[in-house]
């Protein structure tokens, strides 16, 4: 006879963004002001950006102009064609940087995911012999930045002997604190009736964890594949990474725009690429990284 | 009545057996393979890092030749020699004491405005302010703005309103670096903080809200102070931390923008000053004794908000 397995479906559907409902306490001249300073505020937050976008369709004299305007008048692909000739012109071919940041962005996405779910689970739902001592050291690990212990880092990575390979950017990208602690707290919210129902059946914690509790964190594990992305997009790995073959897009793109003048375009074009791709992603994935981020908060 | 006895005595001894830590390790040993691959990375770049960035601090070491023990000698270097240190610390202070507070409560403020809107247009605007966070190093484009010659888009501006008669040199001007380095840093840093903001107010019971109606709570400014901001204490404990570490690490947009080293060292920071002896000098000894100062100082400033903001609402 067949048994019908309820908690492998996900536990509920969420919904995220509030139905429309009448508010308290909201006045009218209230709503104007806080729009005002909103739209002002915004428009200050944005206009960076905006003049980012607009700088790489400008054409060289529009960029060297006085007064400089913000808007672009004739608006050119041509930074981005400037750009791609560069790109075919480097002694390392293009795709080699394009196949690094591949390797070295997914390898500590997809790795930092995993290990930090697969300590999370524990954490989150089993009461064992020094669990708060090992959750208290990741906690206190986000209260300092890496720049603290990127000195004995480069000396641990040197005895290790991963100098100079993609490891030495995965594996510390792994061990992220903030990864396990949002994983950690999304996965403390499961009902703990789904995974007891799931032992009665006999199933083991790997597999309870990989059937039952990663389908139902899909969320969480999202945001963290989104904010290692975002990391990890940003490293030029030249700390580590001595071999022109080994460096990431990052490297070779920075190394474009930091030719002055003449190649004042392609860096516009660069510049927007940067700071495009992580936009995007986080653009696509806004409502999983918010429901996350609800379940971020410190408790005593 | 006997075997009762002897029936009970065994199972005290089991309880007695399974209460003993050795057999709760051995009953969760699934539990521990799980965490293992995590915790040995996180030992190996995390928690060793910061145990050697302590002991080295009280030798001199180069990498080539053994540490050598130098006792105390590398922090009274420290702050009784090293000017740029003392210039550094004082920047990064005043950078972590204006930029810590105020993006805290920029991140509050927007996104208690966003909570307020609804649909498309709260995930426009959640967008908006967070992009500059994650966009990388495009906080380049301040290069442009704050441009020295007239190309730049600040002095462009002031000079076509008539306010400057010639181009200033914004960022190779002691007196303007800091603030310039203070407003870009705020520009940046809305970050996982403001996101656990957002969400945050979301989750707040809206029962509760109905009932502070019925008690005489009369507009939004008094829902947010009595019932808003204890509803999401743990979210604003998570903000703080985050805002206080990314406020006391500033250092890439300083190199970036001001230069490093920057014009007698007005925009030298903590971060900066390490990165000097770290990575360019091998001075690992005493670039140690920089980290672990500031670890004290970033770990420091964490307990004591922590503790501070435990207290609202009691």
């Amino acid at each position: 006879m067949k048994r019908q397995k309820n908690y492998l479906k996900p536990y509920k559907k969420r919904r995220f963004f509030k139905p429309k409902e009448k508010k308290l306490n909201r006045s009218m001249a209230g709503n104007t002001l806080l729009f005002v300073v909103m739209a002002i505020c915004g428009v200050a937050m944005v206009l960076p950006l905006v003049m980012v976008i607009n700088n790489c369709l400008k054409p060289l004299d529009e960029l060297y102009q006085f007064p400089p305007k913000i808007f672009v008048r004739n608006p050119t692909l041509e930074n981005f064609s400037d750009l791609f000739t560069l790109m075919n012109d480097s002694w390392v071919p293009f795709s080699r940087y394009i196949l690094n940041t591949i390797i070295i962005t997914g390898g500590g996405m997809v790795g930092h995911v995993i290990i930090a779910s697969l300590a999370a689970y524990p954490l989150a739902k089993h009461n064992f012999p020094g669990k708060n001592i090992l959750f208290q050291m990741v906690v206190l690990s986000m209260m300092f930045s890496w720049t603290v212990t990127q000195t004995p880092q480069y000396m641990i990575i040197s005895w290790l002997h991963i100098n100079n390979t993609y490891w030495a950017l995965i594996l510390p990208a792994c061990s992220f604190g903030m990864g396990l602690y949002l994983m950690k707290q999304f996965m403390e919210q499961l009902p703990d009736s789904l995974m007891e129902s799931a032992r009665l059946d006999g199933a083991n914690e790997w597999g309870i964890f990989w059937q039952i509790v990663m389908p139902n964190v899909k969320p969480a594990w999202l945001t963290l594949a989104i904010f290692q992305f975002q990391q990890m997009w940003a490293n030029t790995g030249s700390t580590f990474l001595r071999d022109e073959q080994l460096k990431p897009l990052q490297y070779s793109l920075q190394q474009i725009s930091a030719g002055g003048m003449a190649r004042a375009g392609a860096a516009a074009a660069v510049t927007f690429i940067i700071a495009a791709v992580p936009i995007t992603f986080f653009l696509i994935c806004q409502k999983n990284v918010l429901e996350t981020m609800t379940s971020s908060g410190m408790k005593d | 009545m006997a075997e009762q006895a002897t029936i009970s005595q065994e199972a005290l001894d089991i309880a007695k057996k399974q209460a003993t830590l050795g057999y709760r390790i051995k009953r969760n040993k699934a539990c521990y393979f799980m965490l293992a691959p995590y915790f040995i990375l996180f030992f190996f770049f995390t928690v060793l890092p910061v145990v050697m960035s302590v002991a080295f601090s009280f030798t001199y070491y180069n990498m080539l030749e053994m540490p050598e023990f130098i006792g105390w000698k590398n922090y009274i270097k420290l702050f009784l020699e090293d000017d740029i240190f003392l210039t550094s610390l004082k920047n990064t202070l005043i950078l972590a004491v204006v930029t810590g507070p105020v993006s805290y409560f920029l991140c509050l403020l927007f996104a208690w405005i966003i909570n307020e809107f609804k649909g498309w247009l709260r995930a426009f605007l959640t967008l908006i302010f967070y992009a500059p966070s994650i966009c990388g190093n495009a906080y380049v484009v301040w290069q442009l703005i704050l441009s020295g010659d007239r190309y730049g888009y600040l002095n462009g501006f002031l000079m076509d309103l008539g306010i400057l008669d010639e181009a200033v040199i914004w960022m190779k001007t002691e007196k303007y670096v800091l603030p310039m380095l203070i407003v870009v840093q705020l520009w940046l840093s809305l970050g996982t903080g403001f996101l656990s903001f957002i969400a945050g107010l979301q989750t707040v019971d809206k029962s509760l809200y109905e009932a502070a109606a019925l008690d005489g709570v009369k507009n939004r400014w008094q829902e947010l102070w009595y019932v808003t901001l204890p509803a999401m204490k743990p979210q604003l404990m998570f903000g703080a931390v985050m805002q206080i570490t990314q406020s006391f690490a500033i250092a890439d947009v300083s190199i970036q923008l001001a230069g490093n080293p920057s014009v007698n060292y007005s925009g030298a920071t903590v971060v900066t000053h390490l990165l000097d002896y770290g990575t360019v000098r091998f001075e690992m000894g005493y670039a140690s004794a920089i980290a672990t100062i500031l670890f004290l100082l970033m770990v420091g400033s964490n307990m004591l908000v922590q503790r501070l903001l435990r207290r609202v609402g009691e």
